[in-house]
């Protein structure tokens, strides 16, 4: 290179070069999500066992099992998706297939985006304030729940959108001119279609919602005992996990909760790609 | 039967506007509720004092934010020091350089990154990296340095995802006619690629800094959490959210709006932001 420095460095040897670092770059971050993965199973999978998995913690947490908080991670999360996806979904119809943009949608996108962008600690306080205190449903599952259905509401929305606008318009004309109606349109024929994409976006709020920590936190509570109702407070995985490793009640316990924790998001995305992948290659 | 059918539609269409509008609903709540708590004590304070003050002792009726306010400003600084450099140039290499097929495994992995729960984040933080700077670098580990190092690898999914779709957006002719004039791809990326998709860029940028400054569960596991304006980088530090996230908790009375006042503050900031990005990004979508 030195021999060309008339003609300044040789672009062939920077190009390499600048391949190198960006491929560098990406291979770093790659390495991070490899290393946290790899550390936390290294050190938490041997803890869980069959009765990790369904004991009650003894201890506060020092002892026996997780079961409680597993309970409360699936009621919570579940019951907010039950919640935030027939109304994420009914924005995204609403979005695409009821309205060109004109004021009202435009007021709609503007309160998903808005949303989106609000912390999950401002949801938390939210949520606190309005369903624990103000409507007087306590630290509970449906606090909990509600909560977490208004913070995942804008990404289903979004990917349902994403998904529905993807559906060719010469399906929805064909409908038509067969006689239906919009609404058996929108059933019949923009939905089924779209459907893998929709589930992708509930699956990845899903994942989303299994790891909240804030938002649930001041909402569910934090109790160790089986809710025996809606309204009873709840421990979720990821608050679990985090009084055990912040109070250092036993960090063998706390790598085997986040051990738990790592596998169902890992779980929950690769279904997610797996659902639209198998959907990228049905309609190629 | 027809009449019918149209009254069906119509009041499905209904139910629909309805349904759409309860997003912008929840955030009239939160708005409301948020404010209203927290305005109070704003008032009784002042604005200017309450932001501006050095102090918080809540336990004497002293709330001063200042120091949660320098806080979140250097750790965020700080992770996009680290997020921002890393991240575009992984979005570079993924959107422009690396073969379809490295990128379709290494585009799902970014996304796992984006899945992994904040408290996991804050516990290798925890156990990795506040060892590691106490050990090394001197102070107690827990430090603004650790919070932005952590907060700056949680970035880095906001941040290549959104500048990926800016590069991807960029006219492949744009691409085509630089490297049909003998350009390198690096060429083609420095001077057409890079300046074409800078409003995208930008967005990514200020979307990763809402992301970094509303992040709680993680700072609060590595930073320390002192309530002092922290004297470097190697010292602990407190955020806005964890201000929040730590004491609300127990707090009552005068206290608790203090906190909502704190809540108050972070909202503006992240409403600011987010009028910043969609002006950058030209009236286009913005989502996390």
């Amino acid at each position: 290179m030195k021999q060309e420095r008339a003609k300044g460095p040789d672009q062939h040897v920077v190009n390499r070069r600048m391949t190198a670092v960006f491929a560098g770059a990406a291979m770093m971050t790659v390495g991070v999500l490899i290393f946290i993965v790899v550390y936390i199973l290294n050190r938490g999978l041997h803890i869980v066992t069959p009765s990790f998995l369904s004991e009650a913690p003894r201890q506060m947490g020092r002892a026996g099992g997780i079961y409680p908080a597993i309970v409360g991670s699936i009621l919570v999360t579940g019951i907010a998706v039950l919640i935030a996806a027939p109304v994420g979904v009914a924005t995204a119809i609403y979005l695409t297939e009821y309205t060109r943009e004109d004021r009202l949608p435009r007021i709609v996108r503007f309160g998903t985006e808005s949303l989106a962008g609000i912390p999950s600690i401002i949801f938390g306080l939210f949520g606190f304030l309005f369903f624990v205190i103000y409507l007087d449903l306590g630290w509970s599952v449906l606090s909990g729940a509600l909560t977490l259905s208004a913070m995942i509401l804008p990404t289903i929305v979004r990917t349902s959108e994403e998904a529905i606008r993807a559906v060719p318009n010469a399906y929805r004309e064909i409908s038509y001119a067969l006689g239906s109606t919009r609404w058996q349109t929108v059933t019949g024929v923009v939905l089924p279609t779209a459907l893998p994409g929709i589930v992708t976006g509930v699956v990845l709020a899903v994942g989303r919602s299994i790891g909240e920590t804030a938002v649930v936190i001041f909402t569910a509570g934090t109790s160790l005992r089986l809710p025996k109702s809606l309204l009873d407070p709840v421990r979720t995985l990821p608050v679990h996990f985090y009084i055990l490793a912040r109070e250092g009640i036993s960090l063998d316990n706390a790598y085997g909760t986040a051990a738990v924790l790592i596998i169902l998001v890992l779980v929950i995305n690769i279904t997610a790609y797996s659902v639209v992948n198998r959907f990228a290659a049905r309609s190629r | 039967m027809r009449y019918a059918v149209r009254y069906k539609e119509a009041i499905i269409e209904k139910a629909l506007v309805v349904i759409a509008l309860s997003a912008i609903a929840v955030l009239g709540l939160i708005i409301l509720f948020v404010f209203k708590e927290g305005s109070p004590v704003m008032a009784r304070v002042g604005v200017i004092r309450f932001i501006s003050g050095t102090k918080w002792a809540p336990s004497r009726g002293v709330f001063g934010i200042l120091p949660m306010i320098l806080g979140s400003v250097w750790v965020t600084l700080g992770a996009l020091a680290i997020g921002v450099p890393l991240g575009l140039a992984c979005a570079i290499f993924l959107a422009e350089m690396a073969p379809a097929r490295v990128s379709s495994i290494l585009k799902p992995s970014v996304e796992l990154l984006a899945g992994i729960p904040s408290v996991v984040y804050g516990f290798i933080g925890l156990v990795v990296l506040v060892p590691f700077i106490r050990r090394w670098l001197g102070g107690p580990g827990f430090s603004v340095l650790a919070a932005a190092i952590v907060l700056g690898i949680m970035v880095l999914p906001t941040i290549i995802s959104i500048s990926f779709d800016a590069f991807k957006a960029v006219p492949a002719a744009y691409r085509e006619g630089m490297l049909a004039l003998g350009a390198t791809k690096w060429q083609a990326i420095r001077m057409v690629i890079l300046p074409a998709a800078r409003p995208g860029i930008i967005a990514a940028v200020i979307l990763g800094l809402g992301r970094a400054i509303g992040e709680t569960m993680a700072v609060i596991m590595v930073a320390g959490n002192s309530t002092k304006i922290p004297s470097s980088a190697l010292a602990p530090v407190r955020t806005l959210t964890s201000n929040i996230a730590l004491e609300m908790g127990y707090a009552t009375g005068e206290h608790r709006e203090a906190l909502l006042a704190t809540g108050m503050v972070l909202f503006v900031v992240i409403a600011l932001l987010n009028v910043a990005a969609r002006l950058f990004a030209g009236g286009g979508r913005v989502s996390r």
